[in-house]
């Protein structure tokens, strides 16, 4: 079986291109109703928009979550004669996750149709991609895609004979966790350090460039051409109440079928990881996952037998589903090793602003460092768990507290492991 | 309706801080309100002159309704607010806050500069854990020459970027930024030359917390708790930013800003800040001297102030000519020029002082300059009808009174560019000063030492025409005295009236807001700290004359 992989529960909205060389080109996507959703957009008019986005349910596909329509409901009205933006999240960067990589690299069309009606529907003259500065066969990608696009009349002047000016401008970063921080994307977009700005003001009053702002994931706008060509209740017809559409999956790991599926809403974690992905690698037990990139709290191999992949799902659970990056852990992984493996990546990415992350994060990770080379004591746990303490909602931005998570999740559900290592010198898992 | 404090009751709001109600105007930050009723909280990034970027997460308070502790530099008060400051869960985030900053910090107060009134050591002490928890190895940047005078430690830096931003915001002059991240994190300038030749960098000395920026004049050359504050105005220009003399050992060994916001802010420049080894200069005159060249012993204060009142009333009604100098006190130059006219009818009342070609403005608090006008007292000076001659450099001018036949009066000048002959034909030569001329005193029938600046008190009036008090830091050597006490004896026996002054604010009394229109209704004591203006449309001549200085003209 060649990438992507393919499963038969899938159901592919945002990812019927992947895989189909012909989805990159405008003609290619055009083929598929490709800027339909555009032109359909640009007659119903910006309220009706919103609106549709709205019914759907759509929520922000970056992590946090947030119903996309009643964020973009908060832009200011254009009356006041300064500049509204969007801005694009593609600085993907979160461990474990590559969703909006392969939909840039596959449909780059979907996204810029998505763009496009993001930035009608809040009033925005400009609309820039900011692109993780390492994808650079994304960035070929989007380029030629967005250069086929301002020559067939869809962006720039005057948007498919509507009068509308919308101009979308690709922006790569230089490879920063922290740029794909919303606030800490501004400032990098401006020229400035990467460093999130404290909040408020928000970026609806004043974010990029001091102007309106608003800020999507690429997968919250590439679903938005398909919310507005088929309706909001079409959208629902997937996923859960709370949690309606589909999402992309990012599962690596211990999985013998890794890759992205796209699945609706509230799909069972052990599908996902059984039937999906064609079960745990060589057969072995499941240890532990963590549903939803590396930020949010691991979940024990017992709590993802009742957990379902929506975002009530995984919190009833005490987990999050983040941005559904599914990472898979099989008996041989070490946990201690593994936080200690997110703290260090943690510690390089604190822009360094705020001492409990600057300080916190590096702390931690060499305290891991040594209790996984096995001179720990027991008490390093302690004060783990009230450093993490320390670093949670104390600082401008989320950072440190994304490294709480995993290391208070990995001691509560772990703490076995971590007491092996301290008293007995014993590594669980491979090394 | 007014409120109580004469503003509207809409300009203020009321909140309660740790129980107890306070009332501050609208857009008052936690940090300040809190600060209004005497509760100050550990703050690094904060600065009153800097933006607040609330990035040191070190003054964290609780808000009722807030869902997490709120930075309390940018939260801004509201009507009805319930603050806690002092929460069990306010306490232990700030004390883990502080736990973070000891992780890489060296803890090598013994050696360090800053030690004594380090931010570090103070909120440690108040708000720390008793012991500190690191075992791990400590990340070591070791030392940078940053230029100019100042050195940065990176090891001790807490990150607050208060150097970074001074930079950027009020010196205009972005030199200095962070480089890396995370813990790697680390404040680094630009180029090469660093911070030389930037004209106000050493205020990031000032605002640094800890001692991470540190003064190079200043490196070891005392502790913190050795020093004694003496407040004062820098006297290398005519700005007059407020300033304390830090002393050790009767010797200046820093001059540090103190705020003031209608002259320097918090600021001052680096011109005036490397101006003080002069205060510490040895060779002063020791005694009184009496008689010209050869014949000249010395002789007690009581001795030659008899025999100099003696020769003062013999040459009655004379022609007198009067040397000041634009670096002595107001209460010095108005008993000079009072001694002057007692003794006779005064035919010139000059001074010389230096001017530098241009201004040096501090672009984010304009208000601050090195103005052109290099001494600090020629507003003063001019207030009370001294003219000014000479040329920029401070020499020249003095040719008819260098010739003159009548009484010579010459005060804080120190005739470097005169030769013997000066003062050859004077019936009388008086010279007061700090230290002997090298030859143009030969000729001084009285020779009498004076406290220097930094001994005594006075007043200035700086470029703006605001009278500023400075008070003294070292002890007079030898036999000096202040001017005003010594002129205040001469003046109260050659005009037979009350005792002469016995403080410095009588004399400000009695010889210059009495006798001169543009310091009438100022009082000594009401100057403060922060000083008053001269009075406004003061129609004297010098009253006109005080104002062109303010606009840079250049009477002579």
């Amino acid at each position: 079986m060649a990438y992507p992989y393919r499963h038969d529960r899938e159901v592919r909205v945002l990812s019927d291109g992947f895989g189909d060389p012909a989805a990159r080109t405008v003609g290619g996507w055009r083929a598929r109703g490709g800027y339909e959703g555009l032109a359909r957009a640009l007659e119903m008019g910006r309220t009706a928009v919103v609106e549709a986005v709205k019914a759907s349910g759509l929520r922000g596909r970056g992590g946090a979550g947030f119903p996309t329509g009643v964020k973009w409901s908060f832009m200011p009205s254009r009356t006041s004669g300064r500049p509204h933006y969007l801005l694009c999240n593609a600085d993907e960067s979160e461990p474990g996750t590559f969703k909006d990589r392969e939909i840039i690299r596959w449909t780059p069309h979907q996204l810029i149709e998505g763009c496009l009606i993001g930035a009608y529907a809040i009033g925005a003259e400009h609309c820039y991609i900011y692109l993780r500065g390492e994808f650079f066969e994304a960035t070929r990608v989007l380029a030629k895609a967005l250069e086929e696009a301002y020559a067939e009349g869809l962006a720039g002047k005057d948007v498919l004979g509507s009068g509308t000016d919308i101009d979308v401008t690709l922006h790569v970063g230089a490879g920063a966790y922290i740029c794909g921080e919303e606030t800490g994307l501004m400032n990098s977009l401006e020229g400035r350090r990467g460093e999130p700005r404290i909040k408020p003001p928000f970026p609806a009053a004043a974010g990029a460039f001091g102007m309106p702002t608003t800020i999507n994931n690429v997968e919250t706008l590439a679903a938005v051409p398909h919310i507005v060509r088929h309706g909001g209740e079409w959208y629902r017809q997937w996923g859960t109440e709370k949690s309606p559409g589909t999402k992309l999956f990012c599962v690596s790991g211990h999985v013998s079928l890794p890759g992205n599926y796209e699945l609706p809403l509230g799909f069972p974690m052990m599908d996902l990881i059984d039937d999906v992905c064609g079960g745990v690698r060589d057969g072995k037990a499941l240890k532990a996952v963590i549903p939803g990139g590396s930020s949010v709290p691991i979940m024990s191999a017992e709590d993802c037998e009742s957990c379902t992949l929506c975002y009530e799902g995984v919190e009833a659970v005490g987990s999050m589903l983040g941005c559904a990056s599914v990472i898979v852990m099989d008996e041989s992984a070490d946990i201690v090793k593994q936080t200690r493996r997110m703290a260090d990546f943690y510690a390089h990415e604190s822009c360094g602003q705020c001492t409990p992350c600057r300080e916190g994060t590096a702390w931690a990770s060499r305290i891991l460092r040594r209790i996984e080379e096995g001179r720990g004591k027991e008490e390093d746990l302690d004060t783990l768990l009230e450093i993490s303490e320390q670093m949670t909602g104390t600082t401008i931005c989320v950072l440190s507290d994304s490294l709480a998570a995993p290391i208070v999740s990995s001691i509560e559900k772990f703490r076995d492991e971590y007491l092996a290592l301290v008293r007995r010198g014993e590594r669980v898992g491979a090394a | 309706m007014m409120a109580d404090n004469g503003r509207l009751p809409s300009d203020t709001v009321t909140l309660s801080i740790d129980g107890q109600d306070v009332t501050v105007p609208k857009g008052t930050s936690l940090l300040e309100a809190a600060a209004s009723m005497g509760t100050v909280l550990p703050h690094y990034c904060w600065h009153p002159g800097l933006s607040a970027p609330a990035q040191c997460r070190i003054c964290l308070v609780e808000v009722e309704g807030a869902p997490k502790l709120q930075p309390s530099c940018v939260t801004t008060a509201q009507d009805g607010q319930v603050v806690r400051t002092d929460s069990a869960e306010a306490l232990k985030m700030r004390e883990g806050v502080l736990e973070f900053y000891l992780v890489n910090h060296p803890l090598d107060c013994p050696i360090c500069d800053m030690s004594g009134e380090c931010k570090l050591q103070d909120y440690v002490f108040a708000e720390g854990r008793e012991k500190g928890r690191g075992r791990e190895p400590k990340r070591v940047f070791g030392r940078d020459d940053f230029g100019g005078d100042v050195l940065y430690y990176g090891d001790r830096c807490v990150m607050c970027t208060r150097c970074v931003r001074f930079m950027d915001e009020v010196a205009r002059d972005s030199r200095l930024t962070v480089v890396e991240r995370g813990s790697r994190a680390v404040i680094d300038t630009f180029f090469a030359e660093g911070l030389e030749g930037a004209s106000f960098a050493g205020n990031v000395v000032d605002i640094c917390p800890v001692g991470a920026l540190v003064s190079k004049d200043f490196l070891h050359k005392a502790r913190a708790w050795d020093l004694d504050h003496a407040p004062s105005v820098c006297p290398e220009c005519s700005q007059g930013c407020n300033v304390e003399l830090h002393v050790r050992d009767n010797l200046v060994q820093r001059l540090k800003p103190r705020e003031n916001p209608e002259v320097n802010g918090h600021w001052m420049c680096d011109y005036g800040r490397a101006r003080y080894e002069w205060m510490n200069q040895g060779g002063r005159l020791a005694a009184p001297a009496a008689g010209r060249s050869k014949d000249r012993r010395p002789a007690a204060w009581d001795e030659a102030l008899e025999m100099l009142l003696a020769k003062l009333r013999t040459v009655g009604g004379a022609d007198v000519k009067v040397v000041g100098s634009a670096g002595s006190s107001c209460e010095a130059l108005a008993a000079l020029a009072a001694v002057a006219e007692a003794a006779g009818s005064v035919s010139a009342r000059v001074f010389r002082s230096r001017r530098a070609a241009t201004e040096d403005v501090l672009p984010g608090f304009p208000l601050l300059a090195r103005r052109r006008d290099l001494s600090p007292n020629a507003g003063g000076a001019r207030a009370l009808a001294f003219s000014r001659v000479g040329a920029d450099d401070g020499t020249g001018g003095l040719d008819e009174v260098s010739a003159h036949e009548g009484v010579v009066l010459v005060m804080d000048d120190e005739l470097a560019d005169q030769d013997e002959a000066f003062g050859a034909a004077a019936s009388l030569f008086v010279y007061l000063g700090t230290r002997e001329p090298p030859t143009a005193a030969a000729n001084a029938d009285f020779v009498l030492p004076l406290a220097a600046f930094a001994e005594q008190e006075g007043a200035f009036v700086n470029v703006h025409g605001r009278v500023q008090r400075f008070w003294p830091g070292l002890r007079t050597p030898g036999e000096s005295r202040p001017a005003w006490l010594v002129l205040g004896a001469l003046l109260a026996a050659l005009e037979g009236g009350d005792a002469a002054p016995d403080s410095c604010a009588q004399a400000f009394a009695e010889i210059v807001a009495a006798r001169h229109e543009a310091f009438a209704g100022l009082s000594y004591d009401g100057l403060g700290t922060q000083g008053a203006m001269l009075a406004s449309g003061a129609s004297s001549p010098a009253g006109k004359t005080a104002v062109g200085a303010a606009n840079g003209a250049d009477p002579a």
